[in-house]
């Protein structure tokens, strides 16, 4: 079935998405003692540093090239090591992750090759662990770049050798709640997770004692080594490319078996994430999880009369965009847009997928914008939106409530700390999706009852 | 141990030590995190404000993306300038090239938002692509009949700076294309304001009660109508001369428009806007009603800081702002709330700058240029300063060393220019320094365990009555008509003479 695309406008209008380079820096976050350098201009880094520490609240280092006229003219392979050297002086990083940007790859900078270059040559001190991304801004999205740098970084470290006891899980673009959640299932399961990336530390920390060059925190580059060598992956993501995620690459080359899921959203796609560690683990999944899906699943039933029927648009990363439509639809709500800045090609399809019903009732669309999105939510007669805080002005406009969920969360404090995933986070999210209903009716009310 | 890298070592100086030599205006340094952008911010943040015209980014989607309603500058009536739009460019159009793309969408935008203008930033890509923006620009406008003009804002020509230049390359070309009649010989641009939660109307209201007609505002509340009418001003009253003194250089050359650089920021400085400006006009008719002006914000102000200048006195405090001009005024509003700067920086600053900063501040002061948060952490804690006043990348610095913050930059949505503003200022400070959350923080903890040397200094500077020598003898330098006489202990400033009141 085909994704219905917007074309009316040529220019973007209020994007809903932003460029690779992010994704790249927000994976390498998530790698013990790295740092990013981005290669191209200084604006590249400084923006996408505002931008996430504006949502994480957290220190967000991103070194650069700082690519100069001549530099543009001639080259940045002396700027880059330049940058290098810096950065190694300043920082003393295990890990460099090196992404390049729309200026680097439009001169054709072979910045794989100036690498191996480095390699060769006498560094005092050496060089740390480096991996290198192409991620050129007028190619996908951040949450491309994101997905190509979890490969990078794998594709760089991983090593084979005899199987060992952890399994590997590259979850996707989630919060830090998120990833602290997903190691404490694991750890109920008695299986130690690899995480790539892990960045619930990096950009969720406590205040400090002193400063910290790099934030503690990350998964450290043994176990990204390891990785190799679990006994299995597991990958969410309804609408990344399967064949050149981390997850494949392990597959491939050292025989690692994958599971590849959706994102574990509501009930049934968190019921396979954990039938899947079942069959890896070889254990029923542990009583603590079993009665916090049964509370949810209570609470379901408890409010379903506030829900059923309503109608919201959703929109944001697409593998987040289809795990809500899922929720949505388990509660008997109807996610009647759902809309991304990218364009995989697989939107409409992924949600359609796990919800057969929804059938033509679920506009999907891709490559849209957010004056787009408000256009077409005329006469779409939506309760409510879900998603970043970007879109708030058209929330506002429409006078309904926004339930924020994923990246960014500009506009109120306790992004990072949003749980989105399994029973736990599906939990969260349908007691906001439900009390924003439930507030907008009583707000609109004349009489104002106290109770319900 | 903080390890200054060797190149940016020129770049940091702490007055009273050594000749002053401090280097400044460089690009930055390769893999040093400046807190700096490139020349699209610098252009983009310059013409930001102007409500009604087309912003369209010509590049791939992140820098229209990073940029989109991410500051305060708010507009009396249209608000095009907080869309966000953008040619975003795909592989196949940095292939084939983006013309045509940048031309339908032009065509697009104009129609459906009725624009006054149309401004095109070029990004990093464009100019290797082999896009000729120019000549799209000129056609779309003789199609559409407004000024649609091409920002020449390739991110790595330069920094932050340049781009401030070509936003006012571009300015310049509206400028003079207006009629100028009727426009009264008292009469002012307001450059370099740009209406952060409504300070342009705030300063624009201040300079009409004295009988002062305000041209254009610019870029703060701007409109292209405006704009063009702008070379009918008798006076350039430039802020943020970083920014605008560009713009104002080149009306000063064509136009014969002299250049008033001034500061918002702070009860003496705002006061000289004023003064200097009735100077300008020679009229003292104007200079009496920007006296009893002053007296009257000034009377009700000074009451309202005495609260939080006695919990501040003596507090330290580290700047890092973008253009320097704006740390001037920090320095001293800090001052006026009996506050010490010692860490003290900007990203664009230049060697006169970074002289005047020097003077300005106390001895054993740090000035910084175009730092980097190694540098800022490591100095922050140095100095023990209680408070940093900087932008959204210097505030989880602050918060993770458990300091104070005071947000000074262009996203902030609180009005800290003008009288009013420096009362937010105080308050904002205060709510910052003074809260008791810093008392759970690890930091601050073992700070409190060893008792700070710069406690007994604030304590000795209150016992003078509001009373900060360095603020009286400046309101009250000669050419300046403001006093500062003690006033239920802490001192109001006064118009001098005052002919109709008399000092308490």
């Amino acid at each position: 079935m085909a994704t219905d695309t917007i074309t009316s406008f040529t220019a973007t209008r209020n994007a809903c998405k932003v460029c690779a380079p992010l994704g790249a820096c927000l994976a390498f976050q998530g790698v013990e003692g790295a740092i990013s350098l981005l290669h191209g201009s200084q604006g590249c880094s400084t923006y996408i540093r505002r931008y996430m520490i504006s949502h994480f609240k957290e220190p967000v280092d991103i070194a650069s090239s700082s690519f100069s006229e001549s530099t543009a003219i001639f080259g940045g392979k002396e700027n880059l090591r330049l940058a290098l050297a810096n950065v190694m002086r300043q920082y003393q990083p295990a890990f460099i992750g090196i992404a390049t940007t729309c200026l680097a790859e439009t001169i054709g900078e072979d910045v794989a090759g100036f690498i191996r270059d480095f390699r060769k040559e006498n560094w005092d001190p050496p060089l740390p662990a480096l991996a290198m991304v192409s991620t050129p801004s007028y190619s996908g999205t951040h949450a491309e770049g994101f997905h190509a740098t979890v490969r990078a970084i794998v594709d760089s470290l991983a090593e084979g050798g005899p199987r060992q006891e952890t399994i590997n899980l590259m979850p996707g673009i989630i919060s830090p709640a998120d990833f602290r959640y997903l190691k404490e299932i694991c750890a109920d399961f008695g299986v130690r997770p690899i995480l790539v990336p892990d960045y619930s530390d990096t950009l969720d920390g406590p205040a400090w004692q002193e400063y910290h060059r790099i934030p503690p925190g990350g998964t450290p580059l043994d176990e990204i080594r390891a990785t190799g060598r679990s006994l299995a992956t597991i990958e969410f993501g309804a609408t990344c490319n399967r064949q050149t995620s981390a997850g494949a690459l392990l597959e491939s080359r050292f025989g690692v078996p994958r599971h590849a899921l959706g994102m574990p959203i509501g009930v049934c796609a968190t019921d396979r994430f954990f039938e899947t560690l079942e069959a890896i683990t070889g254990r029923r999944t542990p009583e603590k999880h079993q009665a916090e899906r049964g509370r949810l699943i209570d609470c379901f039933v408890d409010a379903h009369k506030y829900v059923f029927d309503k109608r919201a648009i959703v929109y944001g990363e697409q593998d987040l965009v289809v795990g809500l439509a899922g929720l949505l639809a388990e509660v008997g709500m109807l996610p009647v847009m759902c809309a991304s800045g990218a364009s995989t090609g697989r939107l409409r399809d992924a949600i359609l997928e796990d919800n057969p019903d929804l059938g033509s009732r679920v506009t999907a669309l891709e490559a849209v914008d957010f004056a787009g999105i408000e256009e077409r939510a005329v006469g779409m007669r939506p309760d409510l939106v879900i998603g970043s805080s970007k879109g708030y002005p058209l929330a506002r406009r429409a006078g309904i409530p926004l339930i924020r969920v994923g990246f960014p969360i500009h506009d109120r404090i306790g992004g990072p700390r949003v749980v989105h995933l399994g029973y736990r986070g599906a939990q969260q999210l349908f007691d906001r999706i439900a009390n924003g209903l439930i507030e907008s009716q009583q707000e609109a009310s004349k009489v104002g009852y106290a109770y319900m | 141990m903080l390890e200054i890298l060797d190149s940016r070592k020129a770049q940091i100086h702490r007055t009273g030590a050594a000749p002053f030599d401090m280097q400044c205006e460089k690009q930055s340094l390769a893999g040093s995190v400046s807190q700096r952008a490139c020349v699209f911010c610098g252009s983009r943040v310059v013409l930001y404000p102007i409500a009604d015209a087309v912003h369209l980014v010509h590049g791939p989607v992140g820098c229209a993306a990073y940029t989109w309603d991410i500051r305060g500058a708010l507009s009396s009536g249209p608000e095009l300038h907080r869309m966000s739009f953008t040619t975003d460019l795909g592989e196949k159009d940095v292939i084939f090239g983006g013309e045509k793309k940048l031309y339908r969408a032009l065509l697009e935008l104009i129609d459906a938002y009725k624009p006054k203008a149309a401004f095109v930033y070029s990004t990093c890509i464009v100019g290797i692509i082999g896009d000729d923006v120019n000549a799209i620009c000129k056609r779309v406008s003789a199609e559409r009949g407004i000024p649609v003009l091409q920002v020449e804002s390739e991110g790595f020509k330069g920094s932050k700076k340049d781009g401030y230049r070509a936003a006012c390359e571009t300015l310049f070309k509206i400028v003079g294309t207006g009629p100028t009649e009727g426009i009264s010989p008292r009469s002012i641009n307001i450059l370099g304001d740009f209406n952060l939660a409504g300070e342009t109307w705030m300063i624009r209201k201040y300079y009409e009660r004295m009988g002062v007609e305000v041209v254009a505002t610019i870029t703060g509340d701007g409109r292209i109508d405006a704009i063009r009418r702008a070379h009918g001003a008798a006076l350039n009253v430039v802020q943020c001369s970083g920014s605008m003194i560009h713009l104002a250089k080149m009306m000063e050359e064509r136009y014969g428009i002299p250049t008033l650089r001034v500061s918002y920021f702070g009860v003496e400085d705002m006061s000289r806007s004023l003064y200097e400006v009735a100077e300008h006009f020679q009229d003292a008719a104007m200079l009496d009603l920007a006296r009893k002006m002053v007296a009257e914000e000034v009377t009700t102000l000074l009451p309202e800081l005495r609260r939080y200048r006695e919990a501040l006195q003596g507090k330290r405090a580290a700047i890092y702002t973008g253009g320097a001009f704006k740390a001037f005024s920090l320095v001293r509003s800090l001052r006026t709330l009996g506050m010490k700067t010692v860490v003290a920086g900007s990203q664009t600053g230049n060697r006169d700058d970074y002289q005047l900063l020097r003077e300005l501040c106390d001895e054993g002061t740090i000035l910084v240029d175009d730092t980097n948060p190694i540098e800022l952490s490591k100095f922050v804690e140095e100095q023990r300063v209680d408070l940093i006043i900087g932008g959204v990348k210097e505030r989880p610095i602050a918060y993770k060393l458990g300091i104070g913050f005071c947000d000074h930059n262009h996203e902030r949505k609180e009005a800290l220019a003008g009288f009013e503003g420096m009362l937010n200022f105080a308050r904002e400070v205060y709510s910052s320094v003074m809260s008791p959350v810093w008392k759970l923080v690890p930091r601050r903890q073992r700070a409190i365990a060893v008792p700070s040397p710069q406690v007994g200094e604030g304590r000795d500077q209150g016992k003078e009555p509001f009373a900060d020598r360095q603020l009286a003898d400046q309101l009250s330098a000669p050419g300046h008509h403001v006093v500062v006489v003690p006033h239920e202990g802490i001192g109001a400033t006064e118009c001098e003479p005052p002919s109709t009141m008399q000092p308490n």
